[in-house]
């Protein structure tokens, strides 16, 4: 907002006026301002561009040392490559990171809402305690359980499959679905729901045909975190499929980046960069509101 | 589901407690089995001598005597702290810079928030893939361009040498995760009052003025917040150096969690291993601690 001017506008010698003094230089503050954040926007985007350019190059091309600035040629070679690589190609690939996301992403939504609610809505002995001991899982990070995560995996022997890594997934996921999902469920008001209830509907129908649609913007919230973090998790992927059949995207990748015999394929990496970033890029674009509103009502809360 | 005939008989308060109850059990159960009994676990396996297949040994403290003699242990730590120290900083500077840029609604200053947070959505594992090759010193573009502008004499193996590896990695990180602390601060910065800047305006104050007695005694929990969040992010630092150096040169970059992934899921000393995260876990615990106190007037 413009600041109000206290002073009034007084003539001065050069015939322009304090207040058109005042006026070119907020223009030009705002003209630097600009300058400053389109060099700053074009850093940030070259490295995805950088990629991009180079995915499209020949395959010969991508490989040049050293590197060629613009393609010469557009070419979808790469991609093809990256189709045929190793034994298996990135589609089965594609389908293990997308079956784990879905996975991941309807477990989170079903055990939010269902937890959300029950915390929300209803009063039971132990119920501060047990939100607690939920709430309380946010300052254990994943990485200090992975060992006997895997061996509990492992025992069940869901290990190397893709439902193993989903269960995992979900679980990061619950402590903050479950905390964004009480929230939303609290700002509902309860007139709402009592009408409903004392009409003789029972609790599930009131959550399923009433409120889901009243916590809709929650729910995509939890949505979208479950999908991206599943979808770009590499450290418990890494460790829970041993075969290269189960590998999720991220992984797959590195083994590109570290090369047969020795000769790493770049095209093909960058292709495989590019495939990688463009759903969670696409979902957090198409569903910024959203995602934004996890950030402040979740992560900020943690 | 429990039977009609047994629910009929309970009060409307009591089937409200049992439905509350029956609502968070999958919940709690899937908490209970995959946080709880893994954490408990961890304590109990770093009692033990625990390979994955084979005989376990209860070992007593064992493990955590070891600790004190891995050499490489003590270095991953010194490594992680390091790495932590240096790394903070930037994305702190960086962050605050770009959250003053876009805080005032100009003429498509949506877009530039965007593109700034653009690169957090993106997984740090596939951002260290593109990284390590926009560094190679063949291939990379970095070289490319540092030759053709004549700054370097030759190609650098920018993730040869300890010390420029370091710095590469955290520029990769900064650019990855900035916009993060970026959105926060912008959040913390527009919950100030416009009215304290227009008055300090008026009584003449220059823009380090504003910052130094309005913008950061205001935002000390923002603030706070950001640092702490971008710690323990970095603390737990795995995917970079797992892909973008292998922990090399010579070691150099094994951070905590990649030393534990080491000896869990390499060398399977999975009681050791678990020794290590029990340390990992009383440092997060007490960052995150250091957080809930920074936060506790709002709750």
């Amino acid at each position: 907002m413009a600041a109000p001017s206290l002073h009034k506008a007084l003539p001065s010698q050069s015939g322009l006026t304090q207040q058109d003094i005042r006026m070119l230089r907020r223009r030009a503050l705002l003209a630097l301002r600009y300058i400053i954040l389109i060099v700053l926007a074009l850093l940030f985007l070259f490295p995805i561009a950088w990629s991009f350019l180079n995915s499209i190059k020949l395959p010969a091309e991508a490989l040049a040392v050293p590197p060629t600035y613009l393609p010469s040629q557009v070419s979808l070679e790469n991609y093809e490559e990256l189709t045929t690589y190793g034994k298996i190609g990135v589609a089965q690939h594609i389908y293990n990171s997308t079956v784990v996301a879905i996975i991941t992403v309807l477990g989170s939504i079903v055990l939010s809402t269902l937890g959300g609610y029950g915390f929300a809505r209803f009063n039971f002995p132990g119920k501060n305690l047990l939100f607690i001991m939920v709430l309380s899982t946010l300052m254990i990070p994943f990485q200090s359980i992975l060992i006997p995560l895997f061996v509990m995996i492992v025992q069940v022997d869901l290990h190397n499959t893709l439902l193993g890594l989903a269960l995992v997934y979900i679980t990061f996921q619950l402590p903050f679905g479950i905390f964004l999902m009480r929230n939303s469920f609290l700002a509902v008001p309860l007139e709402i729901e009592e009408s409903a209830l004392l009409d003789g509907c029972s609790s599930l129908s009131v959550l399923y045909r009433l409120m889901l649609r009243l916590v809709l913007p929650g729910i995509v919230t939890v949505a979208i975190y479950a999908f991206i973090n599943s979808w770009n998790e590499f450290l418990a992927a890494l460790i829970f499929m041993t075969d290269q059949d189960n590998f999720t995207l991220p992984v797959f990748l590195t083994t590109i980046r570290y090369g047969i015999w020795g000769e790493v394929d770049w095209g093909a990496l960058q292709a495989g960069v590019i495939v990688s970033i463009i759903p969670s890029l696409g979902i957090f674009l198409l569903l910024q509101r959203y995602y934004m509103d996890g950030l402040m009502g979740g992560a900020v809360k943690n | 589901m429990i039977s009609q005939s047994s629910v009929l008989n309970l009060s409307w308060e009591q089937r409200r407690k049992l439905t509350g109850l029956l609502f968070i059990t999958p919940t709690v159960a899937f908490v209970a089995i995959f946080f709880i009994v893994p954490l408990l676990m961890t304590i109990v396996m770093s009692f033990h001598d625990w390979p994955l297949f084979g005989e376990r040994a209860f070992i007593g403290l064992e493990n955590y005597q070891e600790l004190g003699s891995d050499r490489q242990y003590l270095k991953s730590l010194d490594f992680t702290f390091r790495y932590t120290a240096l790394v903070t900083p930037p994305i702190f500077l960086l962050g605050f810079i770009l959250a003053s840029l876009v805080r005032h609604n100009i003429r498509f200053i949506g877009i530039f928030r965007t593109i700034f947070f653009l690169p957090v959505v993106i997984g740090l594992g596939v951002s260290s893939l593109l990284w390590v090759w926009m560094l190679d010193d063949r291939i990379g573009v970095f070289n490319k361009i540092l030759l053709d502008l004549n700054i370097v004499p030759k190609a650098q193996l920018f993730l040869g040498r300890p010390n420029t590896a370091m710095n590469v990695i955290i520029l990769s990180v900064v650019w990855k995760t900035v916009g993060f602390t970026m959105i926060l601060l912008l959040a913390g910065l527009q919950a100030i009052p416009d009215e304290l800047y227009e008055s300090a305006e008026v009584d003449g104050a220059g823009y380090f003025r504003k910052l130094l007695y309005i913008t950061l005694p205001l935002m000390r929990r923002t603030i706070a917040l950001a640092l702490i969040l971008s710690v323990i992010g970095s603390v737990l630092a795995f995917d970079q150096f797992y892909i973008m150096t292998r922990g090399g040169p010579r070691n150099s970059t094994i951070s905590i969690v990649y030393w534990i992934f080491n000896n869990s899921f390499t060398y399977f000393k999975m009681g050791y291993g678990s020794a290590m995260s029990i340390v990992l876990l009383g440092i997060l615990v007490a960052l995150t601690g250091a957080q809930f106190y920074v936060l506790r007037e709002r709750y």
